[in-house]
């Protein structure tokens, strides 16, 4: 079978690949342009781990066709830092240790930074129910949660400072 | 599988009609988790999202279109919309999580055809209409006629729907959606109900609808709540005759997420609970 050719965005960089047409974009991702932050948990859409935005929406990559993206914007966790600068997110992630194994981390990071361009200033309820598509088997959520929510307040300071 | 996304609705009824294992989708939130429970993948995986029509979301000479692959987030994100019909915004909310809700459509959580699906009791208490299409055209089908059982639609082959179309609601009127899971998110209706309530100048109600999920094959539409309430006020006596009528109507099954007695209990709880919302909004007006 011939493979569908895709063009599109990924952080910034006008990329093309070939995929199979039941090819999941989370596939492709990994696979054929190499961006392994996006994880496998479930394949249906539970887990939250292949989270990426695309066009502006948060979705699960696993659940996206991978021509699907043609012509698409697509945000990893590779994209989020400022080339060597962490994001707030990934900073404040890491100042309260809010992972252990590391699997779920690029999904919550995403996840996170698409609640925080739509609401940066999000309640702890807001963040729960942003996050709910996210499971994490480590830790727990607390340290999670108030990551997110201590970025918040970074970047809040950041726009001030 | 083969991947292809239309510009237009004639070449979606093109390529269903050339061939029968070729496969409609929008989210392919259903789709997907199905395909790798090793149902058969479709010959033809046919993208409905770049279909304008089908993503459209409008209010046109006092009816609603609502574009059948539109995903549920942009129905929470419009204003307009969620001031009309409440309850149907609110139960497009509750289908999974955030990123599920950015590709997840109301037109799939009706042809997925699952008992539990929450959009579709909303649907129907709006007495929202389909566009179905295919090789002979354009018909338009109440909502409540296209599930027939788990899994099952009426749709002919080579159909799928378009848009739903919804009148928009009269003054004092509104609807609610309320469903029972074990946790607050991410989970499937152990039971769910939707009412929509039209008040009179007296408080009376002088129009309702109450339809459940997750208790029967299909959303159940249940009359003998309607007539239990109307030219009532939702008072004590008319919520628990529409208690009653909801557990009787309700015929459910046992399974792991609920035994067919709680469901019948809760099938009434719930009816009730959503009329009382319904009428508390109705009250205020409704969306006008």
């Amino acid at each position: 079978m011939s493979r569908t050719h895709v063009s599109c965005n990924i952080n910034g960089d006008d990329v093309e690949f070939l995929c199979d047409a039941g090819e999941s974009l989370l596939d492709a991702l990994r696979d054929e342009m190499r961006l392994m932050g996006a994880k496998e948990g479930c394949g249906t859409g539970d887990c939250g781990a292949c989270s990426i935005i695309m066009d502006g929406r948060l979705q699960c990559s696993c659940l996206v066709f991978a021509p699907e993206a043609d012509g698409a914007t697509i945000v990893t966790v590779e994209g989020i830092a400022d080339g060597d600068h962490l994001h707030p997110l990934q900073q404040c992630f890491l100042e309260g240790a809010a992972l252990q194994c590391g699997v779920c981390t690029p999904g919550f990071l995403v996840a996170a930074k698409a609640l925080l361009d739509r609401n940066p200033e999000p309640t702890e309820t807001e963040v729960r129910y942003a996050l709910a598509g996210n499971l994490c088997r480590c830790t727990g959520y607390d340290k999670i949660v108030r990551s997110v929510l201590a970025a918040a307040d970074r970047m809040k300071e950041e726009v001030a400072g | 599988m083969r991947y292809v996304a239309p510009a237009s609705v004639a070449e979606v009824v093109a390529l269903l009609a050339g061939d029968p294992d070729a496969r409609v989708f929008a989210g392919a939130t259903d789709l997907v988790p199905q395909m790798r429970a090793g149902r058969p993948e479709p010959s033809v995986a046919i993208d409905l999202k770049r279909i304008s029509r089908l993503t459209d979301v409008s209010l046109t000479d006092g009816t609603w279109r609502i574009g059948a692959a539109a995903p549920t987030a942009d129905l929470t994100a419009n204003a307009a919309l969620a001031a009309d019909l409440p309850g149907l915004v609110y139960a497009g909310g509750l289908i999974g999580s955030d990123q599920i809700q950015n590709r997840a459509s109301l037109g799939g959580n009706l042809c997925n055809a699952s008992p539990a699906a929450d959009s579709v009791p909303s649907l129907v208490v709006n007495d929202a209409q389909a566009v179905v299409a295919g090789s002979g055209g354009e018909r338009t089908v109440p909502v409540i006629d296209i599930p027939t059982g788990p899994g099952r639609t009426s749709l002919q082959p080579g159909e799928f729907v378009v848009e739903f179309l919804i009148d928009r609601p009269p003054p004092s009127t509104s609807d609610a959606y309320l469903r029972l899971i074990p946790r607050t998110e991410m989970d499937i209706a152990i039971v769910g109900a939707a009412a929509r309530v039209s008040l009179d100048g007296d408080g009376n109600c002088s129009a309702a609808a109450i339809a459940l999920a997750a208790v029967a094959p299909t959303v159940v539409l249940v009359p003998a709540a309607a007539e239990a309430l109307i030219g009532h006020p939702a008072d004590d006596d008319a919520l628990a005759a529409v208690a009653a009528a909801a557990a009787e109507a309700a015929s459910p099954i046992d399974d792991k997420r609920g035994t067919i007695a709680y469901r019948r209990q809760v099938a009434g709880v719930l009816a009730k609970r959503a009329v009382l919302e319904a009428a508390g909004r109705a009250g205020n007006g409704g969306g006008r």
